[in-house]
């Protein structure tokens, strides 16, 4: 198994430098006016732009911009870093009116709050639904398992929510969309309101703020069920597959024929071996919520990365779309390699290699 | 000179096997096509996959005569009914930019002028032209994208399949790291790189979905190879020294990527699902251009008020789920008698 994390291990500084290529190569298609903002805090002002352009070298060959995209420059008067993403400068967003970082740090923690309680709904239902149709093959269960995976597959997230929310909202008034209730986000923003963990409903429970506790939920309801939605098909589809497939293994067959109860031949004996391919699938599905989930987010406006990166791009805001992706890219490496990891330390056949 | 029957008596072999009739269709498209063929026709599912592209397929044909263009120079603009924010609904009088009205259009609707058959959006732009003409956007786009992917897909994992070795090594690291942002927010970012460049048209989108598309179809046609690769006729085309690129195309191609082909076909839905999500991000074309992300775009500024304006999400929302659906039935009964461990079986 040492040999296999090492292996793995070494393609991470590789895929991060794939990555910044990557972003760099695009933001070549900017004139270098518009990469000043890489560098230089607010709006330049037009007699400024020529003097940023040589004091950050943005006419110099190829590899000494991506030298100083990468590490910045220290400036010699007021000892100050500009720029380079290793120090966490992504550039000035224009839209946001505030560094991408920051933009970033402020966005994150709501994705992050979404992603925490959407984990239950999603995989777990999901994963239940799927062995309930295994279990009963070719039963009405499974045939309605069937149904619902064409129609989930081909059910756009942004038509559901859409509808959703004219159901749940515009008629019946119950799951607005956004992320507090004008009251309750005055309260938040004030002094008396602790962010002790920047995770809102974490942070209302520490408070002891119910009723701002069950109004977040209220509004990721809609948000989580959409994100259930679309993922349940595959969640159902990639476990059917795999419990149908233990179901068919001999030792299922020897424990039911040494008179094992049929809960516990599926429960106990078939089901952990069958989820070995959904801890992968689980894995990949919380990262990609926690990279932002950039439709859902915008259908219910909720402030998260995702619709962030949206609004940017709608905008044409290239330099901070782009430090979005960037952000998404290394959190996207470093998770994979934790999944990956993970996959090995549960699966005998590659932790006992 | 081969026999279709033995000689001989064969009375016992007529009635231990019976004789089935060829027809013309089976003898030209050969036994795996017609079984291919044959599979799309079996289950209702199918069917209903079927009949519904090609219900899109004739309404796409048919834009001009459903819809008749206002400005038949740029028949994709959505005709405005006047600039009024609030959207009219279903059955409102049509008054100015009237479009000509088609011979079928009284004896359907009964009435004899224009109205808005599915409602107007804010902005007065009729939603049922942009549903009829986002039919052929739909297609259009669909077509071009999967066919560019797959070309390059094709040509990059055979590439790198052949070759092996350094070549292969280097490709599939590139198809890495290219893997490793998710589809989305790729597109999303090259579309609002290139949008400045080259302005609001199809193109940008179109372009990113080509450029983050094909790698998937790469990875798997370079696994097809891999496999034909080994086999003995490859072998000796090469012992009687057949040029590399013959070996390629005329040899290893036909006999690896059929089956990957059908399947990106299918692929269309998926892509127009893409594309309409960018357009309702508000990425890639203009507003008011026919595509129907873009109108349903238009209800994100009325989700309070949904209970009115319905017809905004229902009429493009549906025919867009009707779209994807359709190809995604055929996938399904594709992917089944596709499926190898189907292979002979009838």
């Amino acid at each position: 198994m040492l040999t296999y994390i090492v292996r793995r291990l070494l393609l991470v500084p590789f895929l991060l430098f794939g990555v910044t290529i990557l972003i760099f190569g695009m933001l070549q298609f900017l004139d270098p006016v518009e990469r000043a903002s890489l560098y230089v805090r607010g709006d330049p002002k037009a007699n400024q732009i020529e003097a940023a352009i040589t004091k950050y070298c943005l006419d110099c060959p190829i590899h000494v911009q991506y030298f100083n995209w990468m590490i910045g420059r220290v400036d010699p008067i007021t000892n100050e870093r500009e720029g380079g993403i290793l120090f966490g400068n992504f550039g000035w967003s224009k839209t946001g009116s505030q560094p991408v970082a920051q933009l970033i740090a402020r966005r994150f923690p709501n994705t992050l709050d979404l992603t925490i309680w959407a984990v239950a709904p999603v995989i777990l239902v999901g994963i239940w639904m799927g062995v309930q149709a295994a279990v009963h093959h070719n039963g009405w269960i499974d045939q309605a398992a069937r149904v619902f995976s064409i129609v989930g597959t081909s059910f756009p997230s942004f038509v559901f929510g859409l509808l959703m929310l004219m159901l749940f909202y515009a008629n019946l008034q119950w799951f607005p969309p956004g992320r507090l209730t004008d009251e309750f986000s005055q309260v938040v923003n004030s002094d008396q309101f602790l962010h002790y963990t920047s995770l809102l409903t974490f942070d209302a429970l520490l408070n002891g703020r119910f009723d701002i506790f069950v109004d977040a939920l209220r509004h990721m309801f809609l948000p989580i069920l959409t994100l259930s939605y679309i993922n349940w098909a595959t969640f159902l589809r990639v476990t059917r597959g795999s419990m149908l497939e233990t179901l068919r293994q001999e030792y299922v067959t020897t424990a039911r024929a040494k008179g094992l109860s049929e809960h516990d031949v599926i429960y106990k004996h078939a089901q952990p071996n069958a989820m070995l391919p959904l801890v992968t699938l689980a894995g990949f599905t919380v990262v990609g919520l926690m990279g932002g989930v950039i439709i859902t987010e915008t259908v219910f406006d909720y402030p998260g990365i995702g619709s962030a990166a949206a609004a940017a791009s709608a905008q044409l805001d290239v330099i901070t779309v782009l430090g979005f992706a960037l952000f998404n890219g290394l959190l996207l490496i470093v998770a994979n390699l934790v999944v990956d990891i993970l996959y090995a330390v549960v699966d005998p056949r590659v932790r006992l290699s | 000179m081969t026999q279709s029957t033995p000689s001989g008596d064969n009375e016992l072999l007529g009635s231990a096997v019976a004789m089935r009739k060829i027809s013309r269709l089976e003898r030209f498209l050969g036994p795996e096509g017609y079984r291919i063929l044959q599979g799309l026709f079996k289950t209702p599912a199918s069917i209903a996959g079927f009949s519904l592209i090609l219900l899109f397929i004739l309404v796409a044909l048919a834009a001009p005569v459903l819809a008749p263009p206002v400005t038949p120079n740029d028949p994709y603009k959505i005709p405005r009914d006047g600039f009024k924010a609030q959207p009219r609904e279903a059955g409102s009088e049509w008054n100015k930019n009237v479009p000509d009205i088609p011979f079928w259009y009284k004896a359907v609707t009964g009435n004899d002028k224009w109205v808005h058959l599915f409602g107007t959006a804010q902005g007065q732009y009729d939603i049922y032209y942009g549903v009829v003409w986002g039919a052929r956007t739909a297609f259009n786009t669909g077509l071009i994208v999967v066919l560019s992917t797959l070309f390059i897909g094709v040509v990059v994992g055979s590439v790198s399949a052949y070759y092996g070795g350094f070549v292969d090594n280097v490709i599939m690291r590139i198809v890495d790291v290219l893997m490793i942002l998710p589809g989305l927010m790729a597109t999303l970012i090259l579309a609002a790189v290139l949008t400045p460049v080259i302005g609001r048209s199809l193109l940008p989108v179109m372009i990113s979905l080509i450029a983050f598309g094909w790698m998937g179809y790469a990875r798997i046609i370079r696994g097809d190879i891999l496999s034909v690769k080994e086999r003995d006729y490859v072998m000796a085309a090469r012992v009687i020294g057949v040029k590399d690129s013959r070996i390629l195309f005329r040899h290893i191609l036909p006999n690896a990527i059929f089956s990957t082909m059908v399947l990106a076909s299918l692929d269309i839905g998926t892509v127009t699902l893409s594309f309409a999500a960018l357009s309702f991000l508000g990425i890639g074309v203009e507003v008011g251009y026919a595509d129907w992300g873009q109108v349903l775009a238009f209800a994100r500024n009325w989700i309070s008020s949904l209970n009115t304006y319905w017809y905004i999400i229902v009429f493009p929302g549906i025919t867009l789920v009707l779209f994807v659906m359709g190809w995604n039935l055929l996938g399904d009964a594709l992917r089944d008698v596709l499926d190898p461990r189907m292979r002979g079986k009838m």
